[in-house]
């Protein structure tokens, strides 16, 4: 596809969770559960507020189509807070700090006076109905000229568990939201944006990082399209797929959109009750259905059926925002008969309700309310495909095809969180904040200062590691060595099924020291990681611990002991060494750090053995 | 109004000059605070047209109810411009903001006042009763007083006493905001309507029973009290089970045995207080001279320790205070259980200095019906014997 010619816009919204001790606004651990260590369950219903002029906020009045009750998990790590059963505490200073930080790297401007907002939110994920959110900095930039607009410091929603239950341990958690303008212009450079945000937001070394830490929204429109957000992107290689399907669903739908027009195609707004009609049919759902209607959408046939989307029709769209209404979903004319319906059924039905072979006709079988309300909303996302791309928020599915959540939200659901004191931003606190160095700049000094490779430099630049590796170069311990330990030995012995993650920080570090003090060979390193991790748990000093395991697998051996073994050694194999030579060298070394045990350090032992030969051969 | 800041100009509008800095609400919806300096002004908005458009219509057939408001809402409306919560008084708002009350009943609205529940006095108490009483006269199935939780519980007492009722009169708040879709206004808005037209003839308390939203308690007047500052089941019926239950969505009501039923006894009201009582909370080390402050009242409620105790340092003063025409009755700070000042020294001593066991009341219902009972009772003796005797449901024979 050619996006310049598409007039493609992109602009992404980057939620991370961020690793402070406490939550946003109160001061329980910002700790994720297992549901099954909850402590007990609640329910509860959420109503839309009205507005002054007795509006409803058009994304919370289509979520309160159906009234639902909200079952929502504790634990004994969620105080009343996350239950909406007391005020909340101030703004917790650690999690502004590092907002204010990474505003600070993205050379943005803090606002001078932070009120902290309640966004209507009324899907259930906030117990209050409510998201409290606060805009802290505005206008950054980002290395390619792509502008950031703002960045906004908000508390997470509640997980959900499954429908309409959630769980209390996520809410709260703070996280900061940076939105950028729509200044992208094709899918990869939506990914690098994405990933070089992502990238300044690891070098605080203050997120949380691992799976569902990060989550950016995106959103994408063409020329003659609509603004789309869709939510909850989790991989970063998924975000260029997603910008790619939602432009070729924008442009199914502008063709289905032409097509309707060609054909003058509308839609009636009767509902056609055809419950009689199917009072002996086999299909099990429209059998055991109380109700079944129908809706006539003149001109539509072929195109309800057409895909706009791997695996998705514009049927698909109309039956998400049919289920909004609490129905399973729909059954459309361009996809019968199936599902137990037959072609007579079909034919029957078409004639009943007076479609033509241009025609499609919709049904949707539920309770008389919920038919109805779903009827209705078939209608609604029929009429928009006459008009073309709707705005609307969206989710993401497996592989990065989407689905319909609700209307985009209008601006008119904020109002101020009268709980929560606003806090001052003066130029003392901002010039307080410290820069930390990027990542990739961290690499780059490792290449320089360290001498590691690059690959290796990146790698530890940014892994998690990375602080534990600092610490041991500071602590004297080689980078290369430490560098290596940190990331590959570790992941191999992992990778071996060694429970690495049972060693200890302090114990990593006393050991990489012990090496480094001549006290074991490096070749000692995989050895002593799987004894420590063989014995984690077991009492005793990390210093002492690691002594243990260098005393059990590689106990020391003096400079006369190596000469001896050595002599041994070769003395034994007179014969194989003076056939070969100093050719002999390699397989001798061999056995002779076998029975070393990794104790010394190679280039030691080379030294002595080549001594030795020396010796012989002379 | 145009902000300037780091480059980039954005567009909101001005809303209030709050400790030197401009409030401002951009477009985005976001508030922020600002400099003066660095907004100016670019237009003016357009007036808003006037809120609250739109007449519901009641439904005839339902059976008739006063909602009476004293600033506690039941309803309010969040101006998303400006983001003030407004209050709402009309039984056209409330309706509007609840729906579902016009397919229980038809409402008239009536505002004693409108004031935070903090504010309330005992006047205020004898305007509400005359209120209430009126609307009783007037034919209505039921009341419901809309009211702040603060000292809900001590209107309700306040009530309790000075109101005879055939029909229900139930007091209704929410401990969350009427502006959050949390809030739990409209579900106990919507079960005090359930009991206002249901069978029960005395004053009540209604709130959430637990922090659920699947059930409200119905507390006597007399033996409810906030217990928590902000859960929503912060009311508790002391010493005793609740009167019923309401459960939700279903609005079906339940009595107990011991509620008093609709249609007991024929409206009554003697609305005369005596203003000047005083409640005071006894600790360890409180000097006995605090009593003089009380110089001169007619009546005192010691919230004392334990059984009903104070210093021992404390009786000459108090026999003192007898003598001069204080009516004083000891109650406990305990909150459970019944004062009993016969076991110790103490207890006895200040039995014979005058002081009034106040039995197993709670020692705020104790005030009130202290205030109540020296309105309609002169005399000192027979004061002490009422004071003694159940009138609202306040004292319990036993303690089970």
């Amino acid at each position: 596809m050619n996006y310049q010619e598409l007039g493609l816009k992109a602009g992404i919204e980057i939620h991370q969770q961020l690793d402070t001790a406490e939550k946003l606004f109160c001061r329980c651990p910002t700790l994720l559960r297992d549901t099954a260590e909850r402590s007990g369950e609640f329910h509860r219903y959420l109503r839309a507020t009205e507005s002054e002029l007795g509006e409803i906020d058009r994304a919370a009045r289509e979520e309160m189509r159906l009234v639902r009750k909200f079952c929502y998990y504790t634990y004994d790590t969620v105080c009343l807070v996350e239950h909406d059963e007391e005020p909340p505490t101030p703004m917790n200073p650690e999690a502004l700090e590092v907002c204010l930080t990474i505003a600070k790297m993205l050379g943005m401007t803090p606002v001078e006076q932070v009120h902290t907002m309640r966004k209507l939110v009324i899907d259930g994920s906030n117990t209050s109905g409510f998201q409290r959110t606060a805009l802290v900095a505005l206008s950054g930039s980002l290395p390619d000229g792509c502008l950031i607009e703002t960045i906004c410091l908000e508390e997470e929603a509640a997980q959900r568990v499954e429908d309409e239950i959630f769980s209390l341990d996520r809410l709260g958690i703070p996280l900061i939201e940076i939105t950028t303008a729509p200044c992208m212009h094709t899918p990869e450079a939506v990914q690098q944006v994405a990933g070089h945000i992502g990238m300044v937001l690891r070098s605080t070394g203050r997120v949380k990082r691992g799976l569902g830490t990060i989550r950016q929204d995106v959103n994408v429109s063409i020329a003659d399209g609509a603004r789309v957000e869709i939510k909850g992107v989790q991989e970063l290689d998924l975000i260029a797929e997603v910008v790619r399907r939602e432009v070729e669903r924008q442009v199914g739908l502008l063709a289905i959109r032409d097509a309707l027009r060609e054909r003058g195609a509308r839609v009636d707004h009767t509902v056609v009750d055809v419950t009689a009609l199917f009072s002996g049919t086999a299909s099990a759902i429209l059998k055991k259905a109380k109700s079944i209607l129908a809706v006539r959408l003149y001109g539509f046939a072929g195109l309800v059926g057409r895909e706009i989307q791997p695996g998705r029709r514009l049927g698909s769209e109309m039956s998400d925002y049919a289920k909004k209404c609490g129905v399973g979903g729909i059954f459309h004319t361009d996809e019968l008969p199936a599902y137990g319906v037959t072609a007579d059924e079909v034919a029957c039905l078409r004639e009943f309700v007076g479609a033509g072979e241009n025609d499609a006709v919709v049904i949707v079988a539920a309770t008389r309310q919920r038919a109805g309300c779903a009827a209705e909303q078939v209608m609604i996302r029929a009429e928009m495909a006459l008009s073309g791309v709707p705005e609307e928020t969206r989710k993401m599915l497996e592989e990065g095809s989407t689905a319909y959540m609700r209307p985009l939200p209008g601006a008119a659901r904020m109002y101020p969180e009268t709980d929560v004191f606003e806090v001052e931003i003066d130029a003392a606190r901002w010039e307080r904040i410290v820069v930390p160095e990027l990542l990739t700049d961290r690499a780059e000094r490792f290449v320089r200062e360290f001498g590691l490779d690059e690959t290796l430099a990146r790698q530890v630049a940014f892994s998690e590691r990375l602080p534990m590796f600092e610490k041991a170069v500071a602590a004297g311990v080689r980078p290369t060595t430490a560098a290596r330990t940190l990331l590959a030995t570790c992941r191999e012995l992992a990778r071996d099924g060694v429970a690495v993650g049972r060693v200890s920080e302090d114990e990593l570090l006393a050991l990489l020291s012990a090496v480094e003090a001549g006290r074991a060979a490096k070749e000692a390193i995989p050895d002593l990681i799987t004894e420590l991790a063989r014995t984690a748990g077991g009492d005793g000093a990390p210093l002492d611990r690691v002594d243990a395991a260098i005393e059990k697998m590689a106990p020391a051996v003096s400079e006369a002991d190596v000469e001896a073994i050595v002599r041994r050694i070769v003395a034994e194999r007179e014969a194989f060494a003076r056939e070969k030579g100093m050719g002999a060298l390699g397989p001798l070394m061999g056995i002779v750090m076998q029975e070393i045990r990794g104790s010394v350090d190679g280039k030691v032992v080379s030294e002595t053995l080549r001594r030795e030969l020396k010796r012989l051969l002379a | 109004m145009r902000y300037a800041n780091g480059g980039t100009a954005l567009t909101g509008t001005y809303i209030t000059k709050r400790d030197g800095m401009a409030v401002v609400k951009l477009d985005s919806g976001y508030n922020i605070g600002t400099s003066p300096e660095k907004i100016e002004l670019v237009g003016r908005p357009a007036p808003q047209p006037p809120a609250g458009a739109g007449v519901v219509v009641q439904n005839p057939d339902l059976p008739d109810l006063a909602i009476i408001s004293t600033g506690g809402t039941i309803a309010s409306r969040v101006d998303y411009r400006t983001g003030a919560v407004m209050s709402q008084f009309s039984a056209n708002d409330i309706l509007r903001a609840i729906p579902e009350l016009g397919e229980i009943a038809r409402y008239r609205d009536r505002q004693v006042a409108s004031i935070l529940s903090e504010n309330m006095h005992p006047a205020l108490w004898q305007e509400l009763a005359r209120a209430v009483y009126d609307e009783i006269r007037a034919g209505v199935s039921g009341v419901i007083i809309t009211h702040g939780t603060d000292t809900m519980a001590y209107s309700a007492a306040a009530l309790g006493f000075m109101l005879k009722t055939p029909v229900p009169v139930v007091f209704v708040g929410s401990q969350r905001s009427a502006d959050r879709p949390s809030s739990d206004n409209a579900m106990n808005a919507l079960c005090s309507a359930a009991v206002a037209t249901g069978d029960l003839g005395e004053v009540a308390v209604l709130m959430h029973a637990t922090t659920n939203d699947d059930r409200c308690a119905i507390h006597r007047a007399t033996r409810v009290r906030k217990m928590h500052t902000s859960r929503r089941d912060a009311f508790q019926s002391m010493g005793m089970a609740p009167l019923g239950y309401v459960d939700y969505p279903a609005l079906s009501v339940t009595l107990s045995d011991e509620a008093v039923r609709r249609g007991t006894g024929e409206p009554e009201i003697h609305d005369a207080l005596e203003e000047r009582c005083a409640l005071l909370h006894f600790y360890p080390g409180m000097p006995s001279c605090v009593l003089d402050a009380f110089e001169g009242y007619a009546g005192l409620v010691i919230s004392g320790t334990g059984l009903g105790h104070v210093a021992t340092e404390w009786i000459p003063r108090i026999r003192e205070m007898v003598a001069d025409g204080t009516t004083i009755v000891m109650t406990s700070q305990c909150l459970h259980g019944r004062v009993c000042d016969r076991v110790y020294n103490t207890g006895r001593d200040l039995l014979s200095a005058g002081v009034i066991e106040g039995e197993d009341m709670l020692p705020e219902a104790a005030l009130v019906k202290l205030m109540w009972v020296l309105g309609n009772e002169p005399d000192p003796e027979k004061a002490g014997v009422l004071m003694q005797t159940d009138l609202a449901g306040e004292i319990r024979r036993r303690s089970v």
